[in-house]
């Protein structure tokens, strides 16, 4: 539990003084990653495997998540030449 | 006893590598921890009983996600460091105070949770097999197997939209 919760905190902070934009992306793999773990030592605590189910379904979306997001970041950097998440302001109205 | 050591030192590497991740400056070198790291979780994963989910976590992510991390940080290289400039804007402190709090509380949050009687394991249907990996495939097909079917169909259009994304011009 409190690994879980430290590697939490540690994606969190990452999220926020990270100004790369791949950096921040590897940190929700890593919050992601915080939760799976959760999710397995509740399962294996009370001797039930629907946690491991689920934990199957959460590294689905998760890679969903890092193609889709992964394409963003090489679309915009084509068009903007930069990662920095400071110069993102395309869609401010 | 053994199980203990196991598991704390797990839990130190898995820390200190996370740490790694967020604190290199060069992005290579973040995603060879962000490997590293999850290859101790799927070790983790081993320990507490789940080796199907180790072999996933090593399948999917270990060679899967972090490729895709590395191509596009191969593809998007970096003329000047991002981090170069000095930014008036960064809230640096800011962001460890707010994640110090969050991390207090959830601290605070699991102590008052453990005094409390843990709830019995809640019976699930008769499970006719018996081993890890059976157990996890027999679940997905008859009790989730609506969610497994909408995670293939979220997982078809995420590939489909990485591609449209990806594409030069349509």
């Amino acid at each position: 539990m409190l690994l879980s919760a430290a590697l939490f905190m540690i994606g969190v902070v990452g999220v926020m003084i990270r100004r790369n934009i791949i950096v921040i992306f590897m940190s929700i793999e890593l919050i992601l990653n915080a939760v799976n773990i959760n999710l397995v030592a509740f399962s294996s605590q009370l001797q039930n495997v629907v946690g491991q189910v689920f934990a199957v379904f959460v590294i689905a979306v998760a890679a969903a998540e890092a193609a889709v997001g992964l394409g963003i970041i090489l679309a915009f950097y084509r068009n903007k030449e930069t990662v920095n998440i400071d110069e993102m302001n395309l869609m401010r109205w | 006893m053994g199980q203990a050591i196991a598991f704390y030192t797990l839990a130190a590497f898995i820390l200190g590598f996370a740490v790694l991740v967020v604190s290199t400056k060069d992005t290579v070198h973040s995603v060879l921890f962000l490997v590293l790291d999850f290859l101790f979780v799927a070790a983790l994963y081993v320990l507490l009983g789940a080796p199907f989910l180790a072999v996933i976590q090593v399948l999917v992510y270990a060679g899967g996600i972090v490729v895709l991390y590395l191509f596009v940080v191969m593809l998007v290289n970096l003329k000047r460091p991002p981090e170069a400039h000095h930014d008036p804007h960064r809230r640096t402190t800011l962001g460890f105070g707010l994640a110090i709090a969050v991390l207090l509380e959830l601290v605070v949050i699991g102590v008052y949770q453990t005094v409390g009687p843990v709830a019995a394991a809640v019976p699930g249907p008769a499970m006719p097999v018996t081993g890890n990996t059976e157990q996890v495939g027999w679940l997905l097909y008859t009790s989730y197997l609506i969610p497994f079917e909408i995670a293939s169909m979220l997982l078809l259009v995420a590939m489909i939209g990485a591609i449209v994304l990806a594409k030069r011009e349509l």
